[in-house]
């Protein structure tokens, strides 16, 4: 699963050659053979690796404390969404719901290689949700739809200059909120970089 | 910036360490494993940091990097790497290693669990070959890593097999001293045990290798806070205690000089480090040895303990002979000066000595001469030739700290001739890079003499077993034993004894005739030149280890003198010395989260303290109250006022005041009869058992925490006022004012076990219950005896005295001024450097860590604050003026700039916060 995750993200960042991993141990944790070192082992620094490859550092955060909030949820992928349990879940979608209330994105208002891969880590947990209980996680099921637009559409690449800020809009302060679903979240660049106020 | 911790929890070491390695500057507080800082997460996150933009990290790896990347570390791909394998391998089996050490007791397979993390990590470490993870240099993987595997790594009951470079690399990460004080501060120095109440609220781990987790329901820990639940026994027994004669032994006697040991007691003898004299002693000295040592004492004797207790002033060294040429006097003079301001101060403090002596005495050089030859003949003196660094200029070599210069180990631009506050490595004075004479700034010229060393490596086994026997028979604080064992890990050196000064006692060997004894060989042979002075039967202390108990009190730079350099001396000389049984260091006590400084006017020194108007009893309660038992504390005003407006004036003096008032006005001043009841003698029992805990931690000289106990007694006694209303039974039917007899005779009875509980702490304070009350003298020996019995000592008839208010409010506006006055808020880049409590010449102050890793400058930042501060003042007057909008804008620029330099030299982030979300 690792392994493919890559292989989106190559695809996501632009990287022409896709690169060959192999995996090691029982958790089949991912290896990239690297030409100019030993090589790199685990998700995360597979991941931020082909970040600063392709030339896209802001993807890691644009300061010292955007970086260690990327860092943080980075870590908080590998460790608390890899094999956790029905009950986990639960756990983990409401705090999230909660942190995303007022953020945009996991480090507030700009995008990074975090919501990639937390996406990436979510997403098949939620499918099998049931459409009442994504209405509960109405800010973590919304931007997971935003970070899939983003990492799955070619058009949104081409676009990746002016960022597309998703669902600002969509959720008012009563929790209300327009449309609903993982794909209805539509684009707002006015929006850019706000919060949602009341 | 904020960071929040607990005491057990490993991933606190972490940051920790991170914090002292980068220097970087953060406030630090210590909160319950349970407590929400994060507020999104449903379980508690501890580390946490919060962000200055209101952002919170909740992951300790993450709150590392942060760390590292503030001070201007970034981290390499490699620490990436070694950070994910740490959160996803190594914690997994890290957490199940735990939960099998220490709740299950199951120690022995802990190896099974962690060799395959810690294989791999051995290879990766000698394929690497590199000192750390990522190459020459610390990096924050080590820092994370070291705190990860260090509750079980550090435990030597652990065989974790045959991983060298993995030891060896530990033991590199483990000598910087701010992961050693990081460990103490959330280990306790307790080991693997300090993480117990961290485990104890973890889930139990999805195990790997064995499945039956059993379900551990023991919690001892758990039930320490809240209501003790008090058993019928108990009751009776207190009851049955509260009953007993008053103790018709002998009373205890003054005091009959000279004391000596006595056949059949515990014969105690009490040291204080010596205060070195050409300074005035400022509030962390005063706690660190010596008032320290007098509440031990004090309770000593109370405990009926054949109890000695001397100190004095060490005059010996070159900063006396710098004193003296400053102040345009001879060394005696300084001396006799200085020795007189350290006995006033003490007195005023109510230090209660035996005996108060000094270090330039005819029996100094006759104790110091004889030990002196006695190693000589023993062959544990080698001589060398020593080059030295000598001041043509100022026509003197220059010792030790009359030297400065560059670090060879780390570039510290300020370390001193003996050691680098900084790395904390102790450095030979010749080594610094581009020394400079401290006095007058030139640079001196090498010079080689010949001096004579102590021959440590050859006493080294000798002085293992000794410690091995002493530490794990006495009471050692942690930081002591953890001390020493980093000395003797580090391997011993022969150390120089010898020094080319004039002001010392001299070498009476006729080859070294012009030099004396270095301070360290010689100042603590001032204990014994001291008692010798008390009484010439002084041997029948110190070369009296059958019977004799030595306790050395000290703050914590003293402990390797103490625990290595002295006892070494003491064994060569081969002469049935007393050596030091319990060892008691304390941390240090800041000042308002900056250090006391003499030179700025910062703190409050010893001979202030009285001028402020607050009685000696308080201040010896507060600093008491905050001893730095176990780990840092700080002196601060508001807590203070706090503590005293709180504690004594709504707490205990409430409580003893009502007590008397009662007796007074409702029973003409005679104590009423009492009929217990349940609640009473279930009093009785919770009483009973806070004394007990008392006793029992104020003989392991836990002295900040026995404290405690005796404001849990009022507390109680308070609420059983609170609950009983004596003032309104009384004035009811026969058997309602029955029981407001009762509640009135078991509160005065309280006040006055408080009164003798509270001798050692605030003997003025004491003695004046005792005479409010009118309490017999047998009061005193009867309650303190054995394990602790409270006793009704005075009995229904009993007459009491005058009762008068205890304690005064310290009002806001009072303390205010008070800090104004002693500068506790001058500060502009605060510094976390500690007060190096100057006791006896404090060669080594490790803990000092002036933070200057890579752009974090405490000095720039203070020289920079000033220039933002004058900055701000011109941009002021200008806009003040109404000057041309360019001026101003060309001006403010500068300002902006200066403030942007500020926060870099100050380790913040120097992006601007980003604006706050309105929603929070």
């Amino acid at each position: 699963m690792a392994l493919r995750e890559l292989s989106s993200l190559e695809k996501y960042l632009g990287l022409k050659k896709p690169n060959k991993y192999s995996t090691q141990g029982d958790k089949k944790v991912p290896v990239l053979q690297n030409n100019n070192g030993p090589p790199l082992v685990g998700l995360v620094t597979i991941a931020c690796h082909l970040v600063k490859e392709a030339k896209r550092p802001e993807l890691l955060g644009d300061s010292t404390e955007s970086r260690a909030v990327v860092q943080q949820w980075l870590e908080y992928r590998v460790t608390n969404l890899n094999g956790c349990t029905k009950d986990d879940i639960k756990t983990i979608l409401k705090d999230l719901n909660i942190y995303l209330q007022d953020k945009a994105y996991l480090a507030k208002n700009q995008f990074t290689l975090a919501d990639i891969l937390m996406y990436y880590g979510i997403q098949p947990l939620i499918v099998d949700l049931a459409i009442q209980e994504k209405e509960q996680y109405v800010n973590v099921t919304s931007r997971v739809g935003s970070s899939e637009q983003l990492s799955v559409s070619r058009r949104v690449r081409d676009q990746s200059e002016a960022p597309i800020s998703p669902t600002t809009t969509t959720v008012d302060a009563a929790g209300q909120r327009e449309g609903s679903g993982l794909t209805s979240c539509h684009t707002d660049p006015a929006s850019q970089g706000q919060n949602p106020g009341p | 910036m904020k960071l929040f911790v607990s005491e057990g929890n490993p991933h606190c070491l972490k940051v920790l360490a991170a914090l002292g390695v980068t220097g970087v500057q953060c406030d630090v507080q210590y909160v319950n494993h349970e407590e929400t800082v994060v507020p999104f997460l449903s379980r508690p996150a501890l580390p946490a940091l919060l962000l200055p933009s209101g952002l919170h990290l909740f992951s300790s790896n993450a709150i590392c990097q942060y760390l590292f990347e503030v001070n201007g570390q970034e981290s390499s791909e490699l620490c990436y790497q070694w950070l994910e394998w740490e959160a996803t391998d190594l914690q997994p089996a890290l957490l199940e290693a735990l939960h099998m050490a220490v709740l299950q007791g199951k120690g022995s397979e802990v190896s099974k669990v962690l060799q395959g993390p810690l294989n791999y990590l051995d290879q990766s470490l000698s394929k690497g070959n590199t000192p750390y993870l990522t190459g020459e240099a610390v990096s924050v993987a080590d820092v994370v890593l070291w705190a990860a595997l260090y509750p079980v790594l550090s435990e030597s009951s652990l065989t974790l097999g045959e991983c060298k470079s993995v030891k060896s690399w530990f033991d590199r990460v483990a000598a910087m001293h701010s992961c050693q004080s990081a460990a103490q501060k959330v280990l306790q120095g307790k080991g693997l045990q300090g993480t117990k109440s961290y485990m104890q609220r973890q889930p139990a781990p999805r195990s790997s290798h064995c499945r039956d987790t059993q379900p551990c329901n023991s919690n001892p820990a758990e039930c320490e806070e809240g209501e003790r639940a008090v058993s019928e026994e108990e009751m009776e027994a207190a009851v049955l205690t509260w009953s007993k004669d008053l103790n018709a032994g002998p009373l205890a006697a003054d005091r009959q000089h000279p004391i000596l040991p006595q056949e059949g007691k515990r014969n105690i003898l009490v040291t204080s480090a010596l205060p070195y004299v050409n300074n005035v002693p400022h509030l962390g000295n005063i706690i660190g040895c010596v008032l320290s040592a007098d509440v031990f004492s004090r309770y000593g004797r109370l405990r009926g303990w054949n109890l000695l207790f001397v100190c004095g002033t060490d005059e010996y060294g070159t900063a006396t002979e710098n004193k003296a040429r400053e102040e345009g006097l001879t060394p005696q003079q300084i001396c006799d000066k200085y020795h007189a301001v350290h006995s006033s101060i003490y007195k005023w403090f109510q230090i209660d000595f035996d005996f108060f002596g000094r270090t330039t005495t005819e029996k100094q050089t006759e104790i110091a001469q004889n030990i002196f030859w006695r190693l000589h003949e023993h062959g544990f003196l080698v001589e060398d030739t020593v080059e030295q660094l000598r001041c043509e200029n100022c026509q003197r070599f220059l010792a030790d700290r009359f030297v400065e210069g560059t670090c060879p180990h780390c570039s510290y631009p300020e370390a001193r001739g003996d050691q680098c506050d900084k790395c904390g490595r102790l450095i030979n004075a010749v080594e610094l890079r581009e020394p400079q004479c401290k006095v007058c700034r030139r640079t001196p010229v090498i010079r080689s003499s010949k001096h004579l060393f102590l021959d440590l490596p050859k006493l080294e086994n000798q002085l293992e077993q000794w410690l091995e026997k002493s530490t794990s028979t006495g009471d050692w604080t942690a930081n002591a034993k953890q001390i020493t064992r980093s000395w003797l890990r580090d391997g011993l050196k022969p150390r120089c004894i010898t020094r080319d000064l004039q002001w010392g006692t001299p070498v009476p060997h006729p080859d070294f005739k012009e030099k004396v004894f270095y301070v360290w060989f010689d100042a603590p042979i001032g204990y014994l030149s001291i008692t010798a002075n008390y009484t010439d039967k002084w041997e029948k202390w110190w070369k009296n280890p059958q019977q004799v108990e030595l306790y050395n009190f000290m703050a914590k730079d003293n402990v390797p003198f103490h625990s290595v350099v002295f006892p070494c001396s003491l064994l060569g000389a081969q002469d049935n010395y007393t050596l030091v049984g319990h060892l008691v260091a304390t941390e240090y006590l800041n000042y308002e989260d900056t250090k006391f400084s003499k030179s700025r006017g910062v703190g409050v020194f010893g001979d202030m303290a009285k001028d402020t108007g607050i009685p000696s009893d308080v201040w010896r309660f507060y600093l008491l109250y905050v001893r730095p038992e176990g780990q840092d504390s700080a002196f601060s005003w508001a807590d203070m006022a706090l503590k005293n407006n709180s504690e004594l004036l709504n707490n205990l003096g409430n409580f003893i005041n009502r007590a008397g008032m009662f007796v007074t006005k409702f029973f003409e001043g005679c104590v009423p009869a009492m009929e217990l009841q349940q609640e009473d003698k279930k009093l009785l029992a919770v009483v009973g058992w806070e004394l007990q805990q008392y006793i029992q931690l104020m003989d392991k000289v836990k002295i900040r925490d026995a404290l405690k106990h005796i404001l849990n007694i009022s507390r109680h006694g308070n609420q059983y006022i609170q609950v009983n209303e004596p003032w309104k039974k009384i004035k009811g039917g026969d058997a309602e004012r029955q029981r407001a007899g009762t509640v009135t005779g078991v509160s005065v009875n309280i006040a006055c076990l408080l009164s003798v509980m509270l001798f050692p702490y605030m003997p003025t304070v004491s003695h004046t219950i005792r005479d409010q009350l009118n309490a017999p003298q047998s009061c005193i020996n009867t309650m303190l005896q054995g394990s602790g019995s409270f006793v009704c000592t005075l009995r229904a008839g009993h007459r009491i005295g005058t009762v008068s208010p205890l304690f005064q409010k310290l009002e806001a506006d009072q303390i205010e001024a008070l800090k104004k006055r002693f500068g506790g808020q001058q500060t502009t880049a605060q510094s976390a450097a500690s007060a190096q409590p100057a006791a006896v010449p404090a060669p080594a102050a490790p803990a000092a860590e002036v933070a200057t890793v890579n752009g974090v400058d405490p000095e720039k930042a203070k020289q920079l604050a000033q220039a933002v501060a004058e900055q701000g003042d011109k941009v002021r007057a200008l806009k003040a003026q109404k000057a041309e909008k360019a001026v101003i804008t060309a001006e403010v620029a500068k300002l902006l700039n200066l403030k942007k330099q500020l926060a870099a030299a100050e380790g913040k982030s120097p992006e601007p916060a980003p604006q706050k979300s309105k929603k929070k």
